[in-house]
């Protein structure tokens, strides 16, 4: 669960964060934070589906679902057998 | 539904909250033709203002050019006022067709078709051509009208770091599955003024069998040693899929925007992009204006040259006044200032000094780059600019902001 925390968050920190000195947490908000837009997220899930294995479904793909590494940690989570 | 007190009411709310964020937008009159000369009334109500106008797109100084103006005027006595029907019914003029060929061969792409505006063109031309078993990679910096047209699009969407090639390049392997990839680019930046790098986008889109898109709106007519824009400026000439640009800025100013590039593609968008057949196309008038546009910019690189001088003198000057910049060599130079409140304040004071500047700043550029967006022309002349700089100097030395670096800018001013 942590190890999984940790890959999540080293994904958004290279992919989305444009300023070195901008740090997150698990709990940072992503999109409602202004710091993945929701495109972008079209990448994230991408790569929580070929990492881990899994088909996520478009309706679970929301904005919500994807705003903190706790929160997708959460979802992968549901498709993990 | 009636419109109550109660829905009045939230609009009301909903525009308070914009003044109260600082992010409500006065516009200000001009009562003269645009030029580098111009009478401003502002705020509303007060005596009118001869300044120096630093802020239009009017790079190649043609907005009021004489012989635009007579051309425009010729096409209105020829061709009439407007024509009250969308292409496909009975809209296309002789000059229509003729417009699109000159920009095919001005641009040296396949074939044109002319849209209302570049927004609309860029609304329409990815739901035309793509589908959703497609995937459209765009620049996170490109311009809010192709986001919106992505939005329109059934293809999936994705981003890579502003100009950073190597991300790139991980998203056209990522998406390798996908029936086409299309990159998207502007070719010019509107708010940074850098220019994208089309030379290794061309290369990673040979190699990954991937289309190119990119919007030259800020680029066509100055741009490239002859003017046609950053695929000349890359030597892509030709390599390029689809490019998009508008009248609205360099070309004659007026209005009007197209999609040039592939054949195909190009007719792909007469059949079905929705804002070609649901509008009417550009006016006679207008079409006329840009017609004479291309001329002159055929006949001579003068003011295309011009601007390039200008735009060297310019940066050179700021440079040596100690402002920190955005790096580039287009004629868009911002002057980074990084506190909203400090560009607003910055862009009134010039305004006092006769200099017309405005500030950007959250939600228009991110989140603590706030800034003075100076955009030259050819129109200007070397009095103008250097009445410009001796204000900009003037102001900066009240902030005492020349020669600070941006970490003290933003300890003295917070982000």
């Amino acid at each position: 669960m942590e190890e999984m925390k940790d890959i999540v968050l080293e994904y958004v920190i290279e992919e989305y964060l444009e300023d070195p000195d901008e740090e997150i947490t698990y709990d940072t908000p992503l999109i409602s934070g202004g710091i993945v837009d929701s495109f972008s997220m079209v990448s994230l899930k991408r790569f929580l589906e070929n990492k881990y294995s899994i088909s996520i479904p478009d309706e679970d793909a929301t904005p919500e679902a994807f705003d903190s590494v706790d929160k997708i940690v959460d979802l992968v989570n549901q498709f993990l057998k | 539904m009636a419109y109550s007190d109660k829905v009045r009411q939230v609009f009301q709310n909903t525009i308070e909250k914009l003044e109260n964020d600082g992010l409500f937008k006065q516009e200000r009159f001009i009562h003269s033709s645009q030029a580098a000369d111009i009478e401003v009334e502002f705020p509303v109500g007060s005596s009118l203002k001869k300044v120096i106008n630093m802020c239009a797109n009017n790079y190649l100084g043609l907005s009021s050019h004489p012989d635009v103006v007579k051309a425009a005027h010729d096409g209105l006595e020829d061709r009439g006022y407007g024509m009250s029907s969308v292409r496909f019914i009975c809209g296309t003029q002789d000059i229509h067709k003729e417009l699109e060929k000159k920009v095919t061969e001005f641009l040296g792409t396949e074939d044109t078709i002319l849209f209302p505006s570049c927004m609309d063109a860029n609304a329409g031309v990815f739901e035309a051509i793509l589908g959703s078993e497609d995937v459209m990679i765009s620049d996170r910096l490109v311009h809010a009208s192709i986001i919106d047209g992505m939005r329109l699009c059934s293809a999936i969407h994705d981003t890579f770091k502003h100009s950073d090639m190597t991300h790139l390049e991980k998203k056209l392997q990522l998406h390798a599955d996908k029936r086409f990839k299309m990159v998207i680019t502007d070719g010019v930046f509107s708010m940074d003024g850098d220019t994208a790098k089309l030379g290794e986008m061309v290369e990673l889109c040979e190699k990954y069998d991937a289309m190119l898109f990119v919007d030259d709106s800020h680029s066509s007519g100055f741009i490239g040693k002859t003017g046609r824009g950053t695929h000349e400026h890359c030597n892509v000439i030709g390599k390029i899929d689809i490019i998009t640009t508008t009248f609205g800025k360099a070309l004659g100013g007026a209005s009007g925007g197209c999609v040039s590039g592939r054949k195909e593609l190009v007719e792909l968008c007469r059949q079905k992009a929705r804002p070609y057949l649901f509008s009417n196309t550009i006016a006679p008038v207008v079409v006329s204006g840009v017609l004479r546009v291309l001329d002159i910019l055929s006949e001579s690189t003068e003011r295309r040259d011009k601007l390039e001088k200008n735009t060297e003198f310019w940066r050179k000057g700021l440079e040596e006044a100690g402002f920190v910049l955005k790096e580039g060599d287009t004629p868009i130079v911002p002057v980074m200032l990084f506190n909203a409140k400090l560009s607003q304040d910055f862009s009134k004071d010039l305004y006092d000094e006769g200099i017309y500047a405005m500030g950007f700043f959250f939600p228009v550029v991110p989140q603590g780059q706030a800034r003075i967006r100076t955009q030259i022309s050819a129109g200007h002349e070397m009095h103008h600019l250097e009445k410009a700089l001796d204000a900009f100097i003037k102001v900066g030395k009240k902030y005492d902001i020349l020669g600070k670096s941006k970490k003290e800018i933003v300890d003295m001013y917070g982000m």
